[in-house]
C-alpha cells in the first residue's frame, strides 16, 4: 500500500510542478510512445503471442497500428484541441468575452483489460498525456507478457516522474481504487466496472467505463452473392479472426431470417476453412483463450445439453493448449447461459427470426450493447434500426472497423458504458471543460441593484428576454 | 379518479415497489417512442412556457412562502431564466436533433459516418430548495429537448415550491411521461434503488456520493451539479464601488447567499482590505439601508436548521470576533443580515465548509498572487471569481486555478450565458448543463458507421502472412502515396 500511495504523491507532485501542462511535454511524450513501439515491434509481438496466441498480422492490425496512428493524430491535433474555443455573448453583458478552455484532471488511473493489453492501455494514456495528466496505468495481471512488457518499457520511453505502471492482482485493483483520482478509465466487464464506479463515488471521481454486451450482427436478405461472401468474410473476421471472439465488440450472435439459415452455415463453414485451414487447431492466425478460468467459462457454456445438441460446427476443446475452435451454433435456447451472458470466445450462435424485421425488437428486450452490426441494403430497414435500436455505436456492412475512425466516439451506453474515447474524444474525456466569462467595469447596468422598484423589474424582464428594441425604448422612456 | 381514492393514493406510503411501477410505466411510455417525436417535445416545452406565462404569480407565491424570496428575484432567476432557456431550446431543436456528419478517412473507403443523438430514455432528475423552480425545470428542458421521459423530485426543504410543481405539472405537462414525486430521504431513497438511464443531481456533495453510489449499482451515468467555496479575489487598482456591487449582487442578491455560485468568501491584500471594506458597507446600506433585517429585497433562511448551521458558524470562538459589519440575527424570521468578518482563521469552521448564507469572511494576504495559492490548497470549488485590470493577473488567474467556472470582474452572471457549459469539477460535481449542454448531456451519441460491400481488403483475413502484415502496416497509416505504392508492390509480388 506505501508504494502505492508514494508513487500517487510524486503523480501529484509532478502535476502541480505544471511540467505536463505544457504542450511541449505533451508532444514529447506522444512522440516517445511512437517511438517505443516502433523500438519494440519484435518484443511486442513476442508478448502477445505467449498471453494470447496471436499472430503479429492481428497484433499489428488491432494493437500497434491502431496506436501508432491515434499517437499521431493527437500529434497533428494536439495545438488545435488546446486552443481555448471562443464564445458568443449575448449583447446584454456587452463588453464581455466568452471562452472555454480544456485543462486537465490532474492525476488519472487507466485500468485496461487483457484482451487486447496494449491497446487498452495506450491509447486511453494517449488521451490522458494529451490533456495534460500525470497517470497510473494499470494493466490487467491475465495478460502477464505484456503487463511485464508495459512495466518495465514505459519507463524507458516516457517520463518517469508523470506516467507510471503498477502491475498486480485484485488485491492491488483494490488498493488503487481506494485511492482519490481526479479521473478513472476502466475497460473491463460490467460487473467490475460497477464496483470501479462505486469507488468512484467516495471521493466524486468523474469515470469512463468502456464495458461490453452482447454484439449482435443482423444479417439481411442480400441478393448479390458477393455480398453475401464479403458479408461472411466480415462476420468470421468481427468474430474469431479478432483475439478468437475475445474482443468487446466483436460480434456476440447473429440475427438471421430462418429460410437463410442453412446457407449461412454452409458459408461460414466454407470461409473458416478457407481461413484456418482443415484443422484450425494447427492455424497460427487464430488466437488462445487467455486462460483456464476462461477456458473453462466457455467449455461450461457449451455442456448445457440443449446448447450441444446445437452445435452444428466446430466444438473442438483442447484444455492444454487453451485452444477452443470456431463453434457455430444454430438456435440454442434464448434462456441458456450462452445467449444471457457476453461470449467473449469463438462460439457463434445464429438466432433465426420468421421475419428480419423481428430483430429489432430482440436487441430491444435486451441490455444495450456496445455495438451493433446490421449487413443491409435496405435503405428503410437501416433507418429503423437507427431510430429503433439504442447502442454505443452502430455499424452497417462491415465490422470492428470503427476501431480505425478517429473522428467517431467510442462508447457504450446503459450496461455497453459510461463516455467514449478515440481521436479528440479522448482528450475530452480526460479535460475538464473550464468556462471562462470576461467583464470591463466600463458600462453599468444601473437596474441591476436593489432597492427594488417596477422600472427595474420591467427593465430586467426584457434584458433576460434579450428584448433589446423594448429595452432602449424602456429607456428613452418611451415604453409604458 | 374519485377524491377519496385520490387521498388514499397521497397517504400511500411511495416505497422501492411503488417506485419500481412508477418507472416501468414510464419506460412503457419510452419504449412506445412518443418522447422521441420532435412533435412531442416542442408540445412539452411549449407547456412548460405556458405554465410560467400563466403561473408566475403562484410560483412567485411559493417562493415566497419557502424563502421570502424578493419578487424580482422569483420573477428574474427564476421564472425569466427558466423562459429563455425554453425559448433557446425550442429554436435550436430541429437543429441538435439534426445527426452531425463525421469525416471519414481513407482507411475505411468507401464509408459515411454521422453521430446520432438519441434520448437514454428514463431520467431522474432531483432538484434542491434555493432555485426550486428554475433548478428542477431548467434540467426537465434538457431532458424534454433529448427526447427522454423523467421524474421530477424537488426538495421537501422548500414544500410550498414542491408542492406547486406537482400540481403545475399535473395540470400542463403530458403525464405518461413527466412526473413528481414529493417526498423525502424515504423517497428519494426509493427511487435511487431503482434502474435509471441518467440521474441529474443538484445539492450538496454528501449526497451526491449517495447518488452516484446509488447509479453505481446500475451503471447509470450521473450530472452532478454541486457547490463549493467559491472565491473572490479582489486586486487593487480597479473601479472598486462597481465590483462591490456586482460582488454584492452575486452574494446577497442571489438568495442572500443561498446559491452554489454565490462568492463564499474574499482573499485580498492587507493593504486593500480597508478600502475593500468601506466600500462594501457602503453599498450594502445603499442596497439594503440602514435595517437590512428589515429589507424585503433579501431572501430569509430558508429553515430553522440552516438558521442554526450559521449561528454556529458566527459563535464559533475563533471568529466572533471578527466580525466587522452586521451579524444581527432574528431567530423568529429566520433572518441574518449582511455579515462581514475580517481574517477569520483559516482553520474556523466557516472556512472549512460552504458557508450558504450571507456571510462573508475577508482573508487577507502580503501579495494579491498568494491568494491563487489559497484557493489551490482547497477543494474545487464551483466558480471562482477575480476583480481586477492586471492582464498578467488575469492570465495567471485562468491558468492556475481550477474551478467550474471563472468570471472576471463580475459574478454568477455566467449562470445566464448558455454558450457556456455550466457544471463543477471533483467536489464541485461532474458534467455541464445549460444551452445545447443540457441537450448534450442528456443524450447519448450514436457513432453510425456506414460501409459499403466494395472495397474489401484481403489483407484483413486471416490466413495471416509477411506480405499482409507488410500491406496491413500502410494501410492503417492512411498514407495515400503508401497504399497506392504497396498495391502495386503487392500486385507485383
Amino acid at each position: 500500500m506505501g508504494e502505492i500511495e508514494d508513487k500517487l504523491a510524486e503523480l501529484r507532485q509532478t502535476f502541480r510542478s505544471g511540467i505536463t501542462k505544457s504542450v511541449a511535454w505533451r508532444k514529447n511524450q506522444l512522440r516517445a510512445l511512437i517511438e517505443l513501439l516502433q523500438d519494440n515491434e519484435d518484443k511486442i509481438f513476442k508478448a502477445l503471442h505467449q498471453d494470447l496466441g496471436k499472430h503479429p498480422v492481428e497484433t499489428y492490425r488491432d494493437e500497434i497500428g491502431l496506436i501508432k496512428k491515434s499517437a499521431k493524430y493527437a500529434l497533428s491535433c494536439l495545438d488545435k484541441w488546446m486552443a481555448p474555443k471562443k464564445r458568443r455573448l449575448p449583447l446584454l453583458f456587452f463588453p464581455a468575452s466568452g471562452e472555454v478552455v480544456s485543462e486537465p484532471f490532474g492525476v488519472v488511473l487507466i485500468c485496461s483489460a487483457w484482451n487486447f493489453p496494449i491497446n487498452l492501455a495506450l491509447e486511453p494514456l494517449i488521451g490522458a498525456i494529451a490533456a495534460g495528466n500525470t497517470v497510473m496505468l494499470k494493466p490487467s495481471e491475465l495478460a502477464v507478457e505484456c503487463a511485464s512488457f508495459l512495466a518495465e518499457t514505459i519507463p524507458l520511453y516516457l517520463d518517469c516522474k508523470a506516467i507510471k505502471v503498477t502491475n498486480g492482482g485484485v488485491d492491488v485493483c483494490e488498493q488503487l481504487l481506494q485511492q482519490k483520482w481526479n479521473k478513472i478509465f476502466f475497460t473491463g466487464s460490467p460487473r467490475v466496472g460497477s464496483i470501479v464506479m462505486s469507488a468512484a463515488a467516495k471521493h466524486l471521481t468523474p469515470v469512463t467505463l468502456e464495458l461490453g454486451g452482447k454484439c449482435p450482427a443482423i444479417l439481411d436478405t442480400l441478393s448479390s452473392p458477393l455480398d453475401i461472401k464479403v458479408t461472411v468474410k466480415r462476420i468470421i473476421g468481427g468474430k474469431f479472426a479478432s483475439c478468437n471472439g475475445q474482443v468487446c465488440i466483436g460480434v456476440d450472435y447473429i440475427l438471421v431470417e430462418k429460410k437463410f439459415a442453412a446457407t449461412l452455415i454452409e458459408l461460414l463453414k466454407t470461409t473458416i476453412k478457407k481461413f484456418y485451414g482443415e484443422n484450425p487447431k494447427d492455424s497460427k492466425s487464430i488466437s488462445r483463450i487467455i486462460n483456464e478460468y476462461h477456458f473453462e467459462r466457455l467449455r461450461k457454456l457449451l455442456e448445457d445439453p440443449l446448447v450441444a445438441d446445437a452445435i452444428v460446427h466446430g466444438g473442438l476443446l483442447d484444455k492444454e493448449n487453451l485452444f477452443i475452435e470456431p463453434t457455430i451454433l444454430l438456435d440454442p435456447p434464448l434462456d441458456a447461459e450462452i445467449m444471457t451472458e457476453e461470449i467473449f470466445g469463438p462460439i457463434l450462435p445464429i438466432i433465426t427470426l420468421n421475419n428480419i424485421q423481428e430483430s429489432i425488437e430482440f436487441i430491444n428486450s435486451r441490455p444495450k450493447p456496445l455495438v451493433i452490426y446490421a449487413f443491409t441494403k435496405d435503405e428503410t430497414f437501416k433507418k429503423q434500426i437507427v431510430s429503433g435500436t439504442s447502442s454505443g455505436s452502430l455499424i452497417f456492412n462491415d465490422t470492428l472497423v470503427q476501431q480505425l475512425c478517429d473522428v467517431l466516439p467510442f462508447g457504450g451506453v446503459g450496461q455497453s458504458g459510461i463516455g467514449r474515447y478515440h481521436g479528440h474524444y479522448s482528450f475530452e474525456t480526460f479535460s475538464h471543460e473550464k468556462a471562462i466569462m470576461q467583464r470591463s467595469f466600463f458600462l453599468e447596468l444601473e437596474p441591476r441593484y436593489p432597492p427594488w422598484n417596477d422600472f427595474k423589474m420591467k427593465f430586467l424582464r426584457l434584458a433576460y428576454d434579450f428584448d433589446y428594441f423594448n429595452l432602449l425604448l424602456l429607456l428613452l422612456g418611451l415604453k409604458r | 379518479m374519485g377524491s377519496e381514492e385520490e387521498t388514499k393514493k397521497k397517504n400511500e406510503v411511495f416505497d422501492a415497489e411503488a417506485a419500481s411501477l412508477f418507472v416501468k410505466e414510464l419506460r412503457g411510455t419510452f419504449a412506445s417512442g412518443k418522447t422521441k417525436s420532435y412533435g412531442w417535445r416542442v408540445s412539452q416545452l411549449k407547456s412548460l412556457m405556458k405554465m410560467l406565462n400563466e403561473r408566475e404569480p403562484d410560483i412567485v407565491d411559493a417562493l415566497r412562502q419557502d424563502l421570502d424570496k424578493p419578487e424580482l428575484e422569483s420573477s428574474i432567476y427564476e421564472v425569466a431564466l427558466l423562459k429563455t432557456s425554453i425559448k433557446s431550446a425550442l429554436k435550436e431543436l430541429k437543429h441538435w436533433m439534426t445527426p452531425e456528419k463525421a469525416k471519414t478517412s481513407i482507411t475505411t473507403f468507401p464509408s459515411s459516418a454521422e453521430i446520432v443523438p438519441e434520448p437514454f430514455g428514463v431520467v431522474l432528475i432531483i432538484s434542491p430548495w434555493n432555485y426550486p423552480f428554475l433548478l428542477s425545470l431548467d434540467p426537465v428542458v434538457g431532458a424534454i429537448a433529448a427526447g427522454n421521459a423523467l421524474v421530477l423530485k424537488p426538495s421537501e426543504v422548500a414544500p410550498a415550491s414542491s408542492s406547486l410543481l406537482a400540481k403545475l405539472v399535473g395540470e400542463y405537462m403530458d403525464l405518461s411521461s413527466i412526473r413528481v414525486v414529493e417526498g423525502a430521504v424515504a423517497e428519494t431513497s426509493a427511487l435511487l434503488d431503482q434502474k435509471w438511464d441518467k440521474i441529474c443531481y443538484t445539492g450538496n456533495s454528501r449526497v451526491a456520493r449517495i447518488v452516484m453510489a446509488a447509479a453505481a449499482k446500475h451503471l447509470t451515468p450521473v450530472l452532478l451539479e454541486l457547490g463549493g467555496k467559491s472565491p473572490v479575489v479582489f486586486d487593487s487598482g480597479i473601479n472598486l464601488k462597481v465590483a462591490c456591487r456586482r460582488m454584492i449582487m452575486g452574494k446577497w442578491g442571489c438568495n442572500n447567499g443561498q446559491a452554489c455560485i454565490s462568492p463564499d468568501h474574499i482573499i485580498t491584500t492587507k493593504d486593500y482590505a480597508p478600502k475593500l471594506l468601506e466600500s462594501l458597507k457602503n453599498e450594502l446600506e445603499n442596497f439594503y439601508g440602514k435595517n437590512p433585517l428589515e429589507s424585503k429585497d433579501l431572501s430569509r433562511i430558508v429553515n430553522s436548521n440552516h438558521f442554526a448551521r450559521l449561528s454556529k458558524l458566527l459563535d464559533d470562538d475563533k471568529v466572533s470576533g471578527k466580525i466587522v459589519h452586521g451579524g444581527e440575527r432574528d431567530k423568529n424570521k429566520l433572518r441574518i443580515a449582511p455579515t462581514l468578518l475580517l481574517d477569520v482563521p483559516r482553520d474556523s469552521l466557516i472556512m472549512s465548509e460552504e458557508i450558504f448564507g450571507p456571510l462573508l469572511p475577508i482573508l487577507t494576504v502580503d501579495k494579491i498572487e498568494d491568494s491563487f495559492d489559497i484557493i489551490n490548497s482547497g477543494t474545487k470549488p464551483l466558480a471562482a471569481y477575480l476583480f481586477t485590470n492586471n492582464k498578467k493577473l488575469k492570465q495567471q488567474f485562468v491558468e492556475t486555478v481550477s474551478a467550474g467556472g471563472l468570471v472576471i470582474n463580475d459574478t454568477a452572471v455566467h449562470l445566464a450565458v448558455h454558450s457556456l457549459p455550466f457544471g463543477g469539477v471533483q467536489e464541485s460535481g461532474m458534467g455541464a448543463y445549460h444551452g445545447k449542454f443540457s441537450f448534450d448531456v442528456f443524450s447519448h451519441k450514436k457513432a453510425v458507421l456506414s460501409r459499403g460491400f466494395i472495397g474489401d481488403v484481403p489483407v484483413r483475413y486471416p490466413p495471416y502472412t509477411k506480405g499482409k502484415l507488410r500491406l496491413l502496416k500502410v494501410l492503417i497509416s492512411g498514407s495515400l502515396l503508401g497504399i497506392i505504392r504497396a498495391l502495386l508492390g503487392w500486385s507485383k509480388a
